[in-house]
């Protein structure tokens, strides 16, 4: 009886590997599925790899992360993560080892594709962390399940089929619904539900163009759905960090639903069976690292089936961290450079082990942020597939203080859970039953309407116990509901029970709006919340700081993670009240046009603070970031971007003063109501920030300055509307300010386009007023970002966009430094520039947009803060334009720097990364609203290699054959005619529809016809071309809006979306792709990192 | 909605803390300690370890899966470590009205009642668990109308080992092999884990002497407050060593088993109260979380030679376990049988059972 009992057998695992040079794949550009997280977790990783002096290189395209950035990684090259690029710079750097863990999917499959082609074995590189057969397992459905049979744990039964014959018949034993689920791809892409065979049929002939291997299950709908995020060391030592529970049940891809951790309804035997059994199976699968453990649990027992496993950080993974401070991506790089768990320290008590496991003494929920009113034709129906484009945690004491909090996070104009603007639904009972990105507020509406928990629970299958929870809060929305504004005359009424009511609001989450609104009905106006705010502190009602420490309080922690909470009578932190403070508001929650740029934004700004003696103090609520990463900041409040709770800090931590240009539109948006309380906003004024942002203060002060601007006019009449266009013509830019559905802005060629736009998509009245302004076709569209001191200019970049004026500036391809403008519009833009600094008298960072027609420049908008540039320009220009922002907004001298952008030997291009493929129905069409969700940066010696490189960085591949144009109007039609000859010249096999056929055949480029979609007679049909994959791109311009028109074009784009074939809609573009392939090869682009450009 | 009668919770050192009572509307006393496991109340407050305990818990939302039926298995309770609550109160953030489980039977608050044990809502735990780790585990007592209505009560004045103790021996199951279990508060999953193992136990009081049964093994279990009130205990099992049978402790067990060993305990400033305590193998990489419920550690300076630790806490390096050298005795601090926590150690059973089966002498 010595060694026998400890069942424990002492692992001594090979020695440490010795890698001293590590290549780590970064995720690329944001798309839904896979978007800031891997920024975060990537961003840890190298950080652990440098603490150890390893030598470390990065391949990520994505120019605006923070791992990007100078000092994060030994080299970096801007280049796609595939298995070409990949190889040709393992080929050139020779790294002893490869970290495959943290990009996400795209980098484990580059790095599976990799391993499989021998590439690793032909180098002899080692692949740290988990093996990548383990990676395997769990990737391919069928080896998994294998291998959990092997130790009787039970999956989802399922059959993998690689026909859709075999497909149905599979169906067809299981009895339906089933779920379809393609293997080997981001988020649940191609997956969905089948209800019968008809179903299946459409849905299984789609996701085989993403995986040449189908799941069909059974579906589990109703089950609750429960994650563990595992972390296990080479001597087979396991934790589990955090478990979530998510409140949607299964049915909705956890990427849609809203998200607790801990979980709140399992009891300690289902809470620990399922633990058990996550290790036990990282423990035979042989991760090494960390791993997440997805299951489908019955809500009548303890059954339970594992849904799958992903062998590397995740989007989970990013969301538990932030939840439990544990730094999961740190951790799991030691590891895999072979430490045990039990090396480590606690990264925030510092004395404490690494091996253990976090209690929580608050809950956070995860609520996704969805973008579906941005895209035209999209189904807004959650399920199995992911779609939102973001995420925002709250951190509370009671589950309905974070539920609310969140709700507010999400930035959808939302109150919280109730007191919001009256939703319309048709149908409650099916609006429950089939939800879309409304669900939440429908459950509210339903409460309201008198359903009851159970009835709710029936539709849903959510818990009833958050469902309990839910109308807790509405029971008290109609409590206060019962009181009036007169209820705050304490002197007159006394304790009338109100202060009670109020205080309980408070804790559940209640903001000081919804109480006003709860108080004053539709009375409610901008004052009455403040109101509220002074009566409840005059009563004490005040929020407290806590820590979040990892242990819940058992060990003293120096901890600077922090949340605010109505439940709870003490601060845990001590306030020095010295002024030598700074707070950098954050960015909120990742949407289309708000993005990780925003982080990069934020975390120099951060860096800039503390280098220069401040005590650096971050408020943002984005689970995705590196900003909200405690160690970035000396005090990170993990709390709401809204006036009422940054009050509460700038109060408690009174600041030297306060930064809102760093984090988009959201704290800018603040400026003008924190200058009002008297917070030292820093930088530009609040004032002058106003001038910038409205829009007739802004115009009029433009015409003073004498400076150009096409002309515009707010309208509230359709009469007035037609009166406008009669007097500028046509095309204008329609601007509404309150949208029915569809786009929020439009382009119209025409008075009945005109009409058709407003009349169905808008309401035009003098409460919702419409901006009407003059588009100017053919117009170049140039950016200047910059920074300036007191109205000085210091540092400036002009870039241009390959697309005409048009596009979107966050969906076009970026050009910097510029190089195909006069040097005359380079000059008149430098000088309307210094022009608008003097007047606006701008300290800080701010963005410009011109139009440039020949020598014509005109200004569309401008922002006194930092634009979504701003990463690009400066890692191009390899000036950061942020942390001279930060100085001369902290007052602190700067030297103008003296290198200029016309002295760069290299060029850089930013291109738009989309995320059609996920939204289904939506059209994938440019337009003047943003819908790109995610970008990347590439720098090339000349235009044509870093255009191909940053195209081939966002998914398009060099054709290999044929060709499908439709070429839309006559200009764009003669734009394409020297790049379908070149196209001929080269080889290429062009097709074309009707009069595009014609048009190349009368300009002698030959092409063969295929007829429109709905052309039901023509043998040789585009969309069956399609369908059978024989493009290799397609390039559709879509023309005008005639009806025809939309529903062919839209029926090709669409085609080419669903069956993953490269799509261009935009002629500037498609001419500059098809130029730059057809002049250089992939093998020309230069293996250069981004040091070597100089 | 409820409302709730107010109540306070009133500290030794004289710091008042307000909160809404959800329990038995009855005063009470004890030691308030805290532990942060964020499952399993239905376990921890009938865990005997607790009894004369006010126990505070840190996670905040607590009650929002009821508490399961009384049932019982061959007179073995389903779902609860033993016949009653033990603890003394129950502190809590935010009580949760509406629990949602399939296997509950009742709701938190109605338990409570029933069993006459008062609950505390609507207190700042994070704040009274940061004064009892400052100042360390203090009195304190739960008062409705005045603030005298109930002096403070020291648990451990009193020998709190005899009173959870089974009366007289009890048996449970039919292996070949017998164990005797020396009840010091003992929890009921260990007896389920040991006759899962065809093992046929003999439960005995903690101050029984089992030397006239003819045993195969002796498991010595966890209990409440201090060891030193068990010196017959450890007399008993001085007795036992002389036998050369496989003796396995847990928590108390270790304690008691250290003492019989030449060592010494002391009372830990707060002690550990939770679900997530890391504990390493002394000269190993092998690491365990374990479940843990102990306001005294072992001294191991004073073992014996012939003894050595074997597991130690990695976050601030108490004692975690022991082992003879030679002979089949090991005990360990922590709950390898769980309930409520991590079942990562419940190899120990195994590796127990197998030695008293292997076992010659």
């Amino acid at each position: 009886m010595t060694d026998q009992i400890t069942g424990i057998k002492n692992r001594e695992p090979n020695s440490m590997p010795n890698v001293r040079k590590v290549l780590l794949l970064g995720s690329g550009a944001l798309k839904i599925g896979e978007a800031g997280e891997f920024d975060y977790s990537g961003s840890q990783a190298l950080k652990a790899l440098r603490e150890e002096g390893a030598e470390t290189i990065l391949i990520n395209p994505n120019i605006a992360t923070v791992q990007t950035s100078e000092g994060v990684a030994d080299k970096i090259y801007f280049l796609p993560v595939t298995p070409y690029f990949v190889e040709k710079v393992i080929a050139r750097e020779r790294p002893d080892g490869i970290m495959l863990a943290f990009g996400g999917q795209t980098a484990l499959n580059c790095g599976v594709a990799l391993y499989q082609s021998g590439v690793f074995e032909k180098y002899n590189l080692q692949v740290l962390g988990t093996p990548v057969q383990a990676i395997m397992d769990t990737e391919d459905r069928e080896l998994f399940v294998k291998k959990l049979d092997q130790i009787d744990v039970k999956t989802i039964q399922s059959f993998a089929v690689s026909t859709l014959d075999d497909a149905l018949q599979a169906a067809g034993r299981l009895g339906y619904p089933i779920i379809v689920r393609a293997a080997y791809a981001l988020g649940g892409l191609g997956s969905g539900f089948c209800n019968d065979e008809s179903e299946l049929q459409t849905l299984a002939g789609k996701a085989f163009n993403y995986s040449d291997q189908l799941l069909i299950e059974k579906s589990l709908k109703g089950w609750k759905e429960i994650e563990y995020e595992v972390v296990r060391d080479r001597y087979d030592n396991c934790i589990t960090v955090c478990n979530m529970e998510n409140f949607d049940p299964l049915g909705i891809h956890t990427g849609e639903s809203i998200v607790v951790a801990p979980s709140q309804t399992l009891t300690n035997s289902e809470y620990h069976k399922l633990r058990e059994l996550a290790i036990q199976i990282v423990r035979h699968i042989g991760i090494v690292g960390e791993c997440n453990v997805q299951y489908a649990f019955d809500p009548e027992s303890e059954d339970y089936r594992v849904i799958e496993v992903n062998a590397r950080l995740s989007r989970s993974s990013a969301l538990a961290s932030k939840a439990t401070g544990y730094p999961l991506a740190f951790v799991a790089a030691k590891l895999g450079l072979g430490y045990g768990l039990f090396d480590l320290k606690n990264s925030v008590t510092k004395s404490t082990s690494a091996f253990f496991e976090p209690a929580l003494d608050y809950i956070v929920v995860k609520i996704p942020r969805w973008d579906l009113g941005k895209f035209s034709g999209v189904s807004k129906e959650i399920g199995s597939s992911m779609k939102s484009v973001g995420e925002i945690m709250a951190i509370g004491r009671t589950f309905e203080e974070a539920i609310q909090k969140g709700l507010r996070m999400i930035g959808l104009g939302m109150h919280g859970f109730v007191e919001n603007k009256e939703l319309i639904i048709d149908d409650i009972d099916k609006a429950l039953r089939e939800p879309t990105d409304q669900r939440i507020f429908v459950i509210s509406k339903a409460f309201r309407k008198g359903y009851t928990v159970d009835q709710i629970h029936e539709l849903t299958k959510i818990d009833r116990w958050f469902l309990h929870k839910l109308y807790r809060i509405v029971l008290t929305a109609e409590t206060l509901e019962g009181y009036t504004p007169s209820s705050l005359d304490f002197e007159k009424n006394g304790n009338s029970g109100f202060d009670e009511i109020l205080k309980r609001a408070k804790q559940q989450g209640f903001s000081d709006f919804q109480i006003a609104r709860a108080l004053w009905k539709d009375q409610v106006d901008d004052a009455a919340p403040a109101i509220i705010r002074t009566y409840r502190k005059k009563r004490g009602i005040r929020p407290v700081v806590k820590q979040i420490d990892t242990l819940a309080a058992e060990y003293p922690a120096q901890t600077n993670y922090l949340y605010l909470t109505y439940n709870g009578s003490e601060n845990d932190v001590q306030y020095l009240g010295d002024h030598r403070s700074v707070i950098v508001l954050g960015s909120g929650a990742y949407r289309i046009g708000s993005s990780v740029e925003f982080d990069w934004c934020s975390v120099n700004a951060l860096n800039t603070v503390r280098k220069e003696g401040y005590r650096s103090v971050m408020i943002n609520y984005n689970p995705e970031t590196v900003s909200t990463d405690y160690d970035m900041c000396d005090r990170l409040y993990f709390d709401e971007l809204t006036y009422e709770r940054v009050m509460d800090i700038i109060e408690l931590e009174n600041p030297h003063g306060v930064i809102v240009s760093v984090g988009g539109q959201i704290p800018n948006n603040l400026a003008v109501r924190l200058d009002e309380s008297g917070v030292n906003i820093l930088g530009t004024s609040a004032k002058s920030i106003d001038n910038a942002e409205d829009r007739h203060k802004f115009s009029s002060m433009l015409d003073r300055l004498g400076i150009d601007q096409p002309r515009w006019r707010e309208l509230t009449t359709l009469g007035e509307i037609h009166h406008f266009a009669n007097e500028v013509g046509f095309p204008l830019l329609v601007r509404p300010s309150y949208v029915l559905s569809g786009a929020a802005m439009n382009v119209c060629s025409n008075n009945s386009e005109l009409e058709r736009f407003l009349t169905l998509a808008t309401e035009v009245s003098s409460r919702y007023p419409v901006v009407v302004s003059e588009f100017i076709e053919e117009s170049k569209e140039i950016e200047m970002d910059a920074v300036a001191q007191n109205g000085e200019l210091v540092a400036y970049a002009i870039s241009e966009h390959v697309e005409f004026a048009g596009v979107h500036s966050g969906d076009a391809t970026i050009l910097f430094p510029a190089q195909k403008i006069y040097v005359q519009t380079a000059r008149r833009i430098k000088q309307i520039t210094r022009q608008i600094a003097k007047a606006l008298n701008i300290t800080g960072p701010f963005n410009i947009q011109f139009l440039a027609k020949d020598n014509d420049i005109k200004v569309i908008e401008c922002n006194l803060r930092a634009s979504r540039s701003f990463p690009f320009v400066s890692k191009i220009l390899k000036i950061n334009f942020i942390e001279l922002a930060a100085k001369v907004m902290l007052e602190v001298p700067v030297e103008k720097p003296e290198k200029s952008a016309f002295e760069l030997d290299y060029v850089g291009i930013k291109a738009s990364q989309f995320s059609f493929t996920r939204l289904q129905k939506a059209d994938p069409v440019l337009g003047v609203d943003m819908a790109s969700t995610g970008e990347v940066g590439a720098i090339g010696n000349h235009f044509d290699d870093a255009l191909l490189t940053s195209m081939l960085a966002v998914g398009y591949r060099v054709p290999e054959k044929n060709i499908m144009i439709s070429s839309g109007g006559t200009k764009s039609k003669v734009d394409l005619l020297d790049p379908c000859r070149l196209l001929q010249k080269n080889g290429y096999a062009l097709y074309a529809t009707g009069g595009t056929q014609k048009f190349l055949e009368e300009n002698g480029v030959n092409s063969t016809f295929v007829a429109w979609p709905d052309d039901e007679h023509a043998t040789l049909k585009v969309n069956d071309m399609i369908a059978e994959r024989k493009f290799d791109l397609i390039i559709n311009i879509p023309k005008n809006l005639t009806e025809r028109e939309l529903t062919n074009g839209y029926r090709i784009r669409r085609g080419a979306i669903d069956y993953n074939i490269p799509l261009i809609t935009n002629a500037r573009l498609a001419s500059a792709f098809i130029k730059a392939f057809c002049r250089i090869t992939r093998d020309d682009i230069e293996i250069k990192h981004w040091e070597e450009y100089n | 909605m409820h409302r709730y009668k107010p109540v306070r919770l009133i500290l030794e050192n004289g710091t008042v803390f307000h909160g809404q009572s959800f329990g038995a509307e009855k005063a009470t006393s004890g030691e308030v300690v805290f532990s942060t496991a964020m499952v399993g109340y239905p376990e921890s407050l009938t865990d005997p370890s607790y009894e004369g305990q006010i126990l505070t818990l840190t996670y905040p939302i607590i009650g929002n899966y009821g508490v399961p039926a009384q049932s019982e298995t061959d007179g073995i309770s389903d779902f609860f470590e033993s016949a009653r609550i033990h603890a003394a109160g129950l502190i809590v953030q935010d009580y949760c009205d509406d629990y949602s489980h399939w296997n509950a039977q009742e709701s938190l608050s109605d338990w409570l009642r029933q069993n006459g044990v008062p609950g505390i809502s609507g207190i700042d735990t994070r704040q009274l668990t940061k004064v009892l780790r400052e100042k360390g585990s203090m009195l304190g007592k739960i008062v409705f109308e005045e603030e005298d209505e109930i002096d403070f009560y020291d648990p451990e004045s009193e020998n709190l080992v005899a009173r959870v103790s089974c009366k007289e021996p009890v048996e449970y199951g039919y292996g070949d092999k017998k164990v005797v279990l020396i009840d010091c508060g003992a929890k009921l999953n260990i007896v389920r884990e040991l006759i899962k193992r065809n093992i046929h136990l003999v439960r005995v009081p903690w101050d029984y002497d089992f030397s006239g049964i003819d045993y195969d093994g002796l498991f010595i279990s966890n209990g409440p407050g201090n060891p030193g009130y068990c010196e017959v205990t450890v007399e008993h099992i001085r007795e036992a060593m002389q036998r050369n049978k496989p003796i396995f402790g847990i928590c108390m067990g270790n304690q008691l088993l250290a003492k019989a060993a030449g060592a010494n305990t002391y009372k830990l400033k707060y002690g550990h109260r939770s679900h997530n305590q890391p504990v390493r193998r002394v000269g190993g990489s092998s690491c365990f979380i374990t479940s843990q419920n102990h306001g005294y550690a072992v001294d191991e300076s004073l073992l014996g030679d012939e003894w050595e630790p074997w597991f130690i806490n990695m976050n601030d390096g108490t004692n975690e376990g022991i082992r003879h050298k030679t002979k089949p005795f090991f005990s360990v601090q922590f709950h390898p049988e769980a309930t409520g926590g991590p079942t990562d150690t419940r190899f120990f059973f195994d590796e127990f059972v197998k030695s008293v089966i292997s076992n010659q002498s």
